[in-house]
């Protein structure tokens, strides 16, 4: 006779064995929701408490302020000051200046290096980037920003003459470097991942290869490729420790790419250590990590959905 | 003769207009491409090659056994190599179990398509994409402000914080919400290779569903799941400002022994001694030997990952 190798066991263990699987796969979830319930609760009191809003309202960190009377009203963010200034402004322009300088570095060449690693290589060649951008990605970025601080920043003001040593420029181009890995992987897959049907039936109507790759496989994978790019301006615009290290921490409002920036991130980074519990400053700050949490969030969910659509337009293509 | 019409009738094909005008060339997309890849490759050879030869002159047994001296101009980083271990290492007992249940969760007891699975991917992806600095508020006013302060509040007389303050366990925890993702896809990939045929032969056996988790599903998927908590680990590593406010500290004179002290950390010694140092020329040396020190630690742990996946890859072609 044979013996069950199993013996059964009771009916609860098995239903509170599933239960507990299932709850804990909730954790992503709910890390989701309390990042971002405790990130905004930390800054309700800017819309509530009287005393704060007195200090820091929406209205102060949004509209130009005359600080001190007579003077000319403008944005300007110096909370530690005697008056305390929170026009958010700076930090934006700031922000988005990193942003753009990283996206110019980072686009050309991690998309040109994934169409190439999709298309043109060898498998060899492949074998051999794929590694790179991993290596790439694998620094942590207190690394890039150190070298961006200590050599980077040395070199391109020798070269350039740069007035400020530490500026944007400096600042993005390390950010940029942080950028490539995202956008390279996400363009890469997005091409590999275009039928074989379309690329035989393109060669069959008598295109050379890279015919096939610009005109048939370059236009199919483009939302894949725009994603890849929204998801590097997201991580752009969120970095921390690259741009506090690298980007000289000066909140100005200017056009000039050669000066330095003051970041949302690396304001967070910088202030919070020394920032008094439950004052306004201490709002502020969280207020400004709820709206990077919510721009990325939003920018995640864009990106995503771009590449759900993706995914689904080829692989309902391909049978 | 058998029908000799079908020899004589054959006339040459018609001329079929192409689709695609033949063309010489593709070197001008296929030479730009190339230059991306080469490009890149450059800047992580100068990144490498400045990194290993500035740091590599220091490296001895006393700079990684001894702390740091006269104002972290001299002498090593000892607890900051400690402090690093410990914190990944309380890391990965928080991470591992929760990101297994949830890949075991989605891959054993949902269908790809329900609502709740695509629900929790949704959440993993965008938490993968959350700002780290996001992170660090979070585990200032989750983990210090509000799970600390209750436990405060229950377990002391109140004469002061003990649990709400910036420890270890917090650090590690935060990275543990931040390394999350890492966890799942790579547990999540592993459990994918596993043949169904196995899962059938254990049900045949009278197993239950939890015994066949248990006993079958889990060996089968631990080198997938030692590759996620090695790649949670060489991230979690790298990760500097999720752990500025939650735990880090500039110096300690004393090594972590509890789970409520503060701790050091190489990446934030890194940023610590790069931006607060008086004097960067005399820290330099200790600087750069403290990068190659973090490098080294995270560049081998994401080899060992990638040997490890390969070998995964490799069994589920030849299965």
């Amino acid at each position: 006779m044979d013996k069950l190798q199993f013996k059964p066991k009771s009916r609860w263990r098995e239903f509170i064995g599933e239960k507990f699987i299932a709850l804990s796969a909730l954790s992503a979830l709910v890390a989701i929701f309390l990042i971002f319930a405790f990130i905004f609760k930390e800054s309700i009191p800017i819309f509530t408490d009287p005393d704060i809003k007195e200090e820091a309202s929406v209205d102060k960190m949004v509209f130009k302020q005359e600080f001190y009377e007579g003077r000319e009203a403008k944005w300007s963010w110096q909370p530690n000051s005697e008056v305390p200034k929170y026009s958010l402004l700076p930090l934006f322009i700031g922000t988005i200046k990193a942003a753009l300088i990283a996206m110019l570095f980072a686009v050309p060449l991690g998309v040109g290096a994934a169409v190439y690693s999709a298309e043109f290589a060898s498998r060899r060649m492949r074998e051999f980037i794929k590694p790179i951008i991993e290596l790439l990605a694998g620094i942590p970025s207190v690394v890039l920003g150190f070298l961006a601080l200590i050599v980077l920043a040395t070199f391109l003001q020798k070269t350039f003459g740069f007035v400020f040593r530490l500026n944007t420029i400096n600042a993005g181009i390390a950010l940029g470097l942080a950028v490539i890995p995202i956008v390279f992987t996400v363009a890469e897959d997005a091409m590999t991942s275009v039928p074989k049907s379309l690329r035989d039936a393109a060669l069959a109507l008598g295109a050379n290869p890279w015919q096939v790759s610009m005109t048939v496989v370059l236009p199919a994978a483009l939302p894949g490729i725009a994603a890849g790019i929204v998801l590097g301006f997201g991580r752009a615009i969120g970095e921390t420790m690259i741009v506090l290290m690298a980007s000289g921490n000066a909140a100005i409002i200017s056009a000039s790419f050669t000066d330095s920036i003051r970041t949302i991130s690396a304001t967070i980074a910088a202030e919070l250590a020394e920032v008094v519990f439950g004052s306004a400053h201490y709002s502020v700050l969280f207020f400004l990590g709820t709206l990077l949490f919510v721009f990325t969030f939003f920018i995640n969910l864009g990106g995503d959905y771009i590449l759900g659509r993706l995914k689904i337009k080829f692989q309902g293509r391909m049978k | 003769m058998i029908n000799p019409t079908v020899t004589e009738t054959a006339a040459p094909a018609a001329e079929i207009p192409l689709a695609f005008k033949p063309k010489k060339g593709g070197y001008i997309p296929k030479g730009l491409t190339l230059l991306s890849v080469i490009i890149i490759t450059v800047i992580l050879a100068v990144i490498l090659y400045n990194i290993v030869f500035g740091g590599i002159g220091i490296i001895s047994v006393d700079f990684l056994t001894h702390p740091p001296e006269q104002g972290m101009e001299a002498g090593g980083i000892f607890p900051a190599i400690f402090g690093t271990v410990a914190l990944v290492i309380l890391m990965t007992i928080a991470v591992v179990p929760i990101g297994v249940l949830t890949a075991i969760y989605l891959q054993e007891f949902t269908s790809p398509d329900s609502r709740i699975t695509r629900l929790i991917r949704l959440a993993i992806n965008n938490l993968a994409g959350v700002p780290s600095i996001v992170f660090g508020l979070f585990g200032l006013g989750f983990f210090i402000g509000f799970v600390g302060r209750g436990m405060d509040l229950l377990f002391t007389d109140g004469s002061g914080p003990v649990w709400a303050q910036p420890a270890i366990i917090w650090a590690s925890l935060t990275l543990a919400v931040l390394t999350l993702p890492v966890v799942i896809v790579a547990t999540e990939e592993a459990l994918r290779t596993i043949p169904p045929e196995i899962k059938d032969a254990s049900y045949a056996l009278g197993a239950t569903k939890l015994q066949t988790i248990i006993r079958v599903i889990l060996p089968q998927a631990t080198p997938g799941i030692l590759t996620g908590a090695i790649l949670a680990v060489s991230r979690g590593a790298g990760e500097v400002a999720p752990i500025m406010f939650t735990g880090a500290a500039y110096y300690l004179p004393y090594l972590p022994g509890k789970l409520n002290d503060q701790f050091m950390e190489l990446g934030y010694h890194i940023y610590v001694m790069a931006t607060q140092s008086p004097d960067v020329e005399k820290t330099k040396p200790i600087l750069y030997g403290t990068v190659l020190v973090l490098l080294v630690l995270t560049f081998m742990l994401n080899f060992l990952a990638v040997i490890l996946r390969s070998k995964i890859r490799s069994k589920r072609v030849n299965a």
